[in-house]
C-alpha cells in the first residue's frame, strides 16, 4: 500500500479523462492536498474485524421478471447525440 | 390572502372545492416568478405554456388524486420526458430527458402540475447553489446570503412563495441544509423509501429524493405521493407508504428524544444552540422526554462521506463522455482528446475536484486505504444509529452549525464548504430518515431562520411527522415569510 496524502492531480486527472489547464492543475493540487489531509483522519480509526457497508439498506439480488417490455426507440435514444448518422452514434476515428 | 401564499394543503382543498382553478394557481405563481426571478435566481427554466396546459387539463376533469391541480417545482436533476434537465451544468446544456422519473409519474398520478425547474449546485455537488454554472440563487431572507445547497433553488422558490412546494435531492444534506437556511421544511426519506429512477445520479448509495415545503403537513402529503416500491429501482424498498398526514396529529406523549452529545459539544453558534434547546423544551412540554445519547463516530462522518460520495460520483459521471448526450468538444482528433476536452470544458471546478478525489480514492494502491476503510467507518456510523434508536424514538440536532452564510464566503475554500454539512451527512451514510424544520430566527444583519433536525430510524418517517406536527401546533415559526 502506497503512502497516502501524495495526490498527484495531473496524473489522477488523466485517469479521470479530464484535460485540465496548468492553472487548474496547480489550483486543484493545493486544494485537494488539503482535502486529502482531512479525509486521512478516518485512517486513525481502528476498523479491524468490521465489515464494509456498500449500501444503506440490506437488500441484495433484487430481481424482476425477465420479461420483454417497451423501452426507448432508437430515435429517442439517439435524440440527444452530439453527432449521429445512419441510426448510430458517431465518434472520431478510433483506429488509423 | 393571495393565491401564491397558499400551502399545498390549502391549494389542493380550494381546487377540490372549485373555488379557484389550477390555472389561476399557475398564473399566480408565474406572476410571482416573473416579479422575483431576475434577482432571486431560484428557477433555472420553466415553460409557462406547458404548465398552463397541464393546469387546464386538471381543471377540465374531476380530481384524479390528492394533489389535483397543485403546481410543484422540480430540481433540475429530475427527468421529465421532453424537458431540459441540465443539473446546472454546461455539459448537459440542451439535453432533454427521454423518459419521466418515477417521482414525476407519481406526482402526475396524484394530480400535481409541474411548474418549473429549480436551480442547484452543479450535479448536486455543493452546499450553497453557487456552483450552478447558470447563476447563484439568493437567500430570500437576505439576498447577500446563499440559500444553502445543493437544492438551494427549491428551498428559495418555496420560501419566496414562487411555488407551493418543490422536490429536491439529498446526498449529504442537500434538502435539509437549504430548508434550514431558507426557513422551509425539508425531508430526506429513508434510503429506498422513494425510487431514484430518473434522478441524475451523484452518489447512488446515498442519494434520496424528497420534498421541500412550507410546513410538515405539505411535506407529508408530497412524501405520500412519491413513495413506494419501483421495479425500475432495485434499491427501492417494498413498503407501501403509510398515512403520513394522520401521523401529524398523533401527539408525542412519552416519545423519547435523543440529544447526541457529539452534536452539542461546541462548534455551533450560541444563538443557534439556544433556538434548538428551546425547541427541545417545547417538545418536552408536549409530553416527550429528552435523553442524552452518544453517536461516537460522528467526528469521522464528513471524512468518510467525502471518500464514498466522491468515489461513487467519479464512476457515475464517467458516462458524460461526449458520445451519447450532452456537449461534445469541437473537432476532437481522437476519442481520448474528445473525452478529456469534453469533460474539462463541460464540468465546473467543484465537479472536477470531486471526480479527481473520487478517482484517487479508488485508484490502485489507495482503494483499501481510503475507499474500503471508509466503507467500514460507514458500518460503525450505522451501528451508532442502530444503538441510539434502541434507546430513543428520534434524535434532535441543529440542522447546521450556523445560519445562512454569505455568497462568496466559502466558495474559494472547498473544505470549509464541506464542513457546512457536518450535522446532516451521517443520516445519509446510515440511510435513516431526517427532517429539518424552522425552530427560530437569529439576527445576522437581517433575520435568518434556524433549522431543527429530527432524525428517525429506518422507515421511521411517521415518527418524524408526529414530532414535526406537534411542534408546528405549538409554534408559529413556519408561518413567517420573507419578502412580504
Amino acid at each position: 500500500m502506497s503512502a497516502p496524502s501524495s495526490i498527484d492531480v495531473g496524473y489522477v486527472a488523466q485517469l479521470a479523462r479530464l484535460k485540465l489547464s496548468e492553472e487548474e492543475t496547480r489550483r486543484f493540487q493545493g486544494q485537494l492536498e488539503q482535502i486529502v489531509r482531512y479525509i486521512e483522519q478516518i485512517r486513525r480509526l481502528d476498523v479491524a474485524g468490521i465489515e464494509p457497508t456498500a449500501h444503506a439498506v440490506d437488500r441484495s439480488n433484487v430481481t424482476r421478471d425477465d420479461a420483454a417490455a417497451p423501452s426507448l426507440s432508437s430515435e429517442e435514444a439517439l435524440a440527444n447525440a452530439p453527432v449521429r448518422a445512419n441510426g448510430l452514434f458517431m465518434v472520431p476515428k478510433v483506429i488509423e | 390572502m393571495e393565491l401564491h401564499e397558499f400551502t399545498v394543503s390549502e391549494a389542493a382543498a380550494t381546487v377540490r372545492r372549485r373555488e379557484v382553478s389550477s390555472t389561476d394557481l399557475v398564473r399566480a405563481l408565474l406572476a410571482r416568478m416573473e416579479a422575483l426571478e431576475p434577482a432571486l435566481g431560484a428557477m433555472l427554466h420553466w415553460d409557462a405554456e406547458a404548465a398552463l396546459a397541464e393546469a387546464r387539463a386538471r381543471d377540465a376533469e374531476p380530481p384524479i388524486g390528492p394533489l389535483h391541480g397543485v403546481p410543484i417545482a422540480l430540481k433540475d436533476n429530475l427527468s421529465v420526458k421532453g424537458q431540459f434537465c441540465s443539473c446546472a451544468s454546461r455539459i448537459l446544456q440542451g439535453y432533454r430527458a427521454p423518459y419521466d422519473a418515477t417521482v414525476v409519474e407519481k406526482l402526475r398520478q396524484a394530480g400535481a402540475v409541474l411548474l418549473g425547474r429549480t436551480n442547484m449546485d452543479e450535479f448536486a455537488m455543493g452546499s450553497s447553489t453557487e456552483s450552478s454554472v447558470i447563476c447563484p440563487t439568493r437567500n430570500p431572507w437576505d439576498f447577500e446570503r446563499t440559500p444553502g445547497g445543493s437544492s438551494g433553488g427549491s428551498a428559495a422558490a418555496v420560501a419566496a412563495r414562487e411555488s407551493f412546494a418543490a422536490l429536491g435531492s439529498d446526498t449529504g444534506g442537500s434538502i435539509r441544509q437549504p430548508a434550514a437556511f431558507c426557513g422551509c421544511v425539508g425531508l430526506k426519506p429513508t434510503y429506498g423509501r422513494v425510487s431514484r429512477y430518473g434522478l441524475v445520479a451523484f452518489a447512488s448509495s446515498l442519494d434520496q429524493i424528497g420534498p421541500l415545503a412550507r410546513d410538515a403537513q405539505d411535506a407529508a402529503r408530497i412524501l405520500h405521493a412519491i413513495s413506494g416500491p419501483d421495479p425500475r429501482d432495485s434499491t427501492s424498498l417494498p413498503d407501501a407508504p403509510p398515512d403520513f398526514v394522520a401521523a401529524l396529529g398523533r401527539g408525542i406523549r412519552r416519545l423519547k428524544l435523543g440529544l447526541p452529545r457529539e452534536y452539542f459539544s461546541g462548534g455551533m453558534d450560541a444563538d443557534v444552540e439556544q433556538a434548538v434547546r428551546a425547541a427541545v423544551r417545547v417538545l418536552e412540554g408536549l409530553g416527550a422526554e429528552a435523553v442524552e445519547i452518544s453517536l461516537p463516530h460522528t467526528e469521522h462522518a464528513v471524512a468518510a462521506y467525502y471518500v464514498l460520495a466522491t468515489a461513487e460520483a467519479s464512476a457515475n459521471l464517467a458516462r458524460f463522455d461526449g458520445v451519447r448526450y450532452g456537449r461534445r468538444a469541437e473537432n476532437p482528433a481522437d476519442p481520448l482528446e474528445m473525452y478529456g476536452r469534453t469533460r474539462a470544458e463541460g464540468f465546473g471546478a467543484e465537479v472536477k475536484r470531486r471526480i479527481i478525489l473520487g478517482t484517487y480514492v479508488l485508484s490502485s494502491g489507495y482503494h483499501d486505504a481510503y475507499y474500503l476503510h471508509a466503507q467500514k467507518v460507514r458500518t460503525l456510523i450505522r451501528r451508532d444509529f442502530r444503538q441510539a434508536f434502541e434507546r430513543c424514538d428520534v434524535l434532535l440536532t441543529p440542522t447546521t452549525p450556523s445560519p445562512a452564510f454569505k455568497l462568496g464566503e466559502k466558495i474559494q475554500d472547498p473544505l470549509q464548504m464541506y464542513l457546512a454539512d457536518i450535522f446532516t451527512i451521517a443520516a445519509n451514510l446510515a440511510g435513516v430518515c431526517a427532517l429539518s424544520l424552522t425552530c427560530g430566527f437569529v439576527e445576522r444583519e437581517k433575520k435568518l431562520p434556524v433549522g431543527l433536525q429530527i432524525i428517525g430510524p429506518w422507515m421511521g418517517e411517521e415518527t418524524l411527522f408526529r414530532v414535526a406536527g406537534a411542534y408546528e401546533q405549538a409554534s408559529a415559526w413556519h408561518k413567517e415569510a420573507p419578502l412580504g
